[in-house]
């Protein structure tokens, strides 16, 4: 058995192989290896550097220029809030504040145990049921307190 | 027996996936015969999860419905019941629809490719493999079909400018990152009915004679994604898509590729600069797409929505697009009605319906029962517009002269209790966000603009003329439409809501 070190770096390398047949592989890679691993863990990048004949810095700069990517784990869910104007003409506001309130975390804060993650986002499309939520990859609309109230109980925190 | 129950997202996010789940179990208890369709959503997301069920006479609606519902429907063999609402089709919101581009959306099952084409589908792609390119770029052309970005640019000019360029390969990009604020229809055609993008992206490569094209979508569109993702891989089984399209000797391969979360990509140059998987930056024009585009070829860059009305102008004809619409704004527009209204959702109609028929006919007013305040049309860089603007014709050159945008064609609605100076400081707060960080105006503005607001809110009057001036640099001297659009909610805001700007200081006076 391979140290898990090594595991993951075959892992990733497996993944970076999977793609270099696509034109401009550099988001399904960084996507691939976040699915794998909840992040994308601080040894990938110069592997994926490597393998697209980029700098670091480059992979770097590419990773940390979009929302979704992130160097280190989130909470066991994410619960993400839309805070965008048809949300917003619904109450996100309120229900962002009481969200904080309730998790007793702001933005980008993970409750104490590690199990969820808060998160904004800026549409998910559901605006004509807003506001709305996601929850690990689940859209809920009509969202009010006690329905924010459920799911975070629902998901441990 | 036919039950239809959507699998759109609107419909998922209230509970359709529970409806259609005991759908199935009570058919199974009875031991009906059942055939649960996952339909896409008719677009009345107020009675969304919204239950149909195939009738002699024509379709029946239900909702919304509850899963505990579902029983009682089945024991009154979806005859009377509190929440039947009669024949779908004599809804008013969806009968005073002209339904072009969404006419197939929620009828058909998504995934079924025979579906699609006993409703007409793949009708305009065999047309176009029998014309010239030429021919192609001519009849988009004559139908006035316009792009749904800021600028409303023809689409027909466009894929005559990549047409003309000389190259060995040529792209065709759907620009499927509508990440604006109370705009649904590209998510809401993706999931209800993806063989029309697949077609008019096809008919736009045999247009311009490009082999490879892709979709660019958002992450925050997991179901969208889902289904368009199945969708390109059944097409490419059938042989609508891949080396021989349709048999045609035309190749044609299209992939989906899914952004992370950056609002700029929604601009076409930002997005080509993700798609070869750099920094999602804007880059300068010229040298414009249609010449340099991806990986520096000839491109068409399209909305969804410009696409997706590519097959039915080729079925029907371009006269037949013309015929709807005033004056330069030809055609249907999908309108996104969002906010706080009584009956949101989408509602596909002509150019030309005024403002106040769309907020207070179709959709009913606000929800809150409270006085409309402010509209805000075109996303979230779409002006506020006050109720006195409510004649005003749908339409570009309309919105355009009252110092608006018709953008994605989304509206959202806000009732009395909305503060104009806070939606004006999210504006520019939303801005900072996302801004790529390419040009100073959009980069360091944005931020400077929430540091002023801030002042005006704090009582400084003489703030108010400075947030003006910023506005006009950004508006000026941004490079694409993030920080050169900003101003128009925030400027609105200002001019036709000065008593939320009204400072302490004159309040005291």
């Amino acid at each position: 058995m391979l140290a898990p070190q090594a595991a993951q770096h075959s892992r990733i390398a497996e993944i970076i192989a999977e793609h270099s047949a696509l034109e401009g592989p550099m988001l399904p890679i960084l996507h691939a290896v976040q699915a794998e691993y909840g992040h994308v863990p601080a040894e990938a990048l110069p592997m994926i550097a490597d393998a697209l004949n980029i700098s670091r810095a480059e992979a770097q700069g590419v990773m940390s220029f979009y929302h979704d990517f992130r160097d280190h784990p989130l909470g066991r869910h994410v619960l993400k809030i839309c805070r965008a104007e048809a949300c917003q003409a619904r109450g996100a506001g309120a229900l962002a504040e009481a969200a904080k309130a309730r998790l007793g975390v702001d933005w980008h804060g993970t409750t104490p145990g590690g199990a969820l993650t808060l998160e904004p986002v800026f549409c998910l499309g559901l605006c004509a049921c807003a506001p709305a939520v996601m929850l690990d990859g689940q859209v809920i609309g009509r969202v009010d307190a006690a329905r924010l109230d459920q799911i975070a109980t629902e998901a441990g925190a | 027996m036919r039950i239809f129950v959507p699998r759109d997202a609107a419909a998922k996010a209230v509970g359709a996936e529970a409806v259609a789940a005991a759908v199935r179990a009570e058919a199974a208890a009875r031991g009906l015969p059942v055939e649960l369709v996952r339909n896409g959503s008719r677009g009345m997301v107020w009675l969304e999860p919204l239950l149909e069920v195939e009738t002699s006479e024509g379709r029946i609606a239900f909702g919304p419905v509850t899963a505990a519902d579902v029983p009682a429907l089945f024991d009154a063999g979806f005859g009377a019941h509190p929440k039947a609402l009669g024949l779908t089709a004599e809804i008013p919101f969806l009968k005073k629809q002209t339904r072009f581009t969404f006419a197939r959306v929620g009828l058909i099952d998504p995934l079924s490719l025979s579906e699609y084409q006993a409703q007409g589908g793949l009708a305009g792609l065999h047309k176009a493999i029998a014309m010239s390119p030429e021919a192609i770029v001519a009849e988009v052309a004559d139908s006035g079909l316009r792009g749904r970005g800021g600028a409303g640019f023809p689409t027909g000019i466009k894929w005559k400018t990549v047409l003309g360029a000389e190259a060995a390969q040529k792209y065709v990009v759907c620009n499927a990152d509508e990440g604006d604020s109370g705009t649904f229809a590209d998510r809401m055609l993706m999931e209800g009915d993806p063989f029309t993008l697949i077609e008019g992206m096809a008919i736009a490569a045999l247009a311009v004679g490009a082999t490879r094209g892709y979709i660019y979508s958002r992450s925050e569109y997991p179901d969208a994604n889902e289904v368009m993702g199945q969708a390109i891989a059944i097409a490419r089984a059938a042989g609508v898509l891949g080396p021989d399209m349709l048999g045609s000797g035309r190749a044609f391969e299209l992939e989906l590729r899914v952004g992370a979360g950056a609002y700029v990509c929604g601009e076409e140059t930002a997005l080509l600069n993700s798609l070869e998987g750099k920094r999602g930056v804007v880059r300068a024009k010229p040298p414009i797409p249609a010449l340099q585009g991806l990986f520096g070829q000839p491109t068409v860059v399209n909305n969804v929505l410009s696409l997706a009305a590519v097959p039915e102008i080729l079925a029907q004809g371009a006269a037949a697009y013309v015929a709807h619409g005033v004056g330069r704004s030809r055609g249907t527009i999908p309108l996104q009605i969002a906010g706080n209204v009584r009956f949101g959702g989408l509602f596909e109609t002509g150019f030309g319906i005024t403002l106040g028929e769309i907020v207070n006919d179709i959709a009913g007013g606000t929800a809150s029962g409270r006085p409309v305040k402010a509209v805000q049309v075109g996303g979230p860089l779409g002006a506020y517009h006050p109720v006195s603007d409510f004649g005003l014709p749908f339409s570009y050159e309309d919105f355009a002269g009252s110092g608006g945008l018709v953008g994605h064609a989304g509206l959202v609605v806000h009732d009395d209790s909305v503060d104009m100076l806070q939606m004006a400081r999210f504006a520019l707060e939303f801005c900072a966000i996302e801004s790529c960080g390419k040009c100073t105006p959009c980069r360091i503005g944005a931020v400077r603009g929430v540091e002023v607001v801030d002042r005006i809110a704090a009582g400084d009057a003489a703030a108010i003329p400075l947030l003006t001036d910023l506005c006009q640099t950004m508006k000026l001297g941004s490079l694409c439409a993030l920080g050169g659009f900003t101003p128009y909610p925030v400027l609105s805001a200002l001019t036709h809501f000065p008593d939320d700007f009204a400072t302490l200081q004159e309040a005291a006076e």
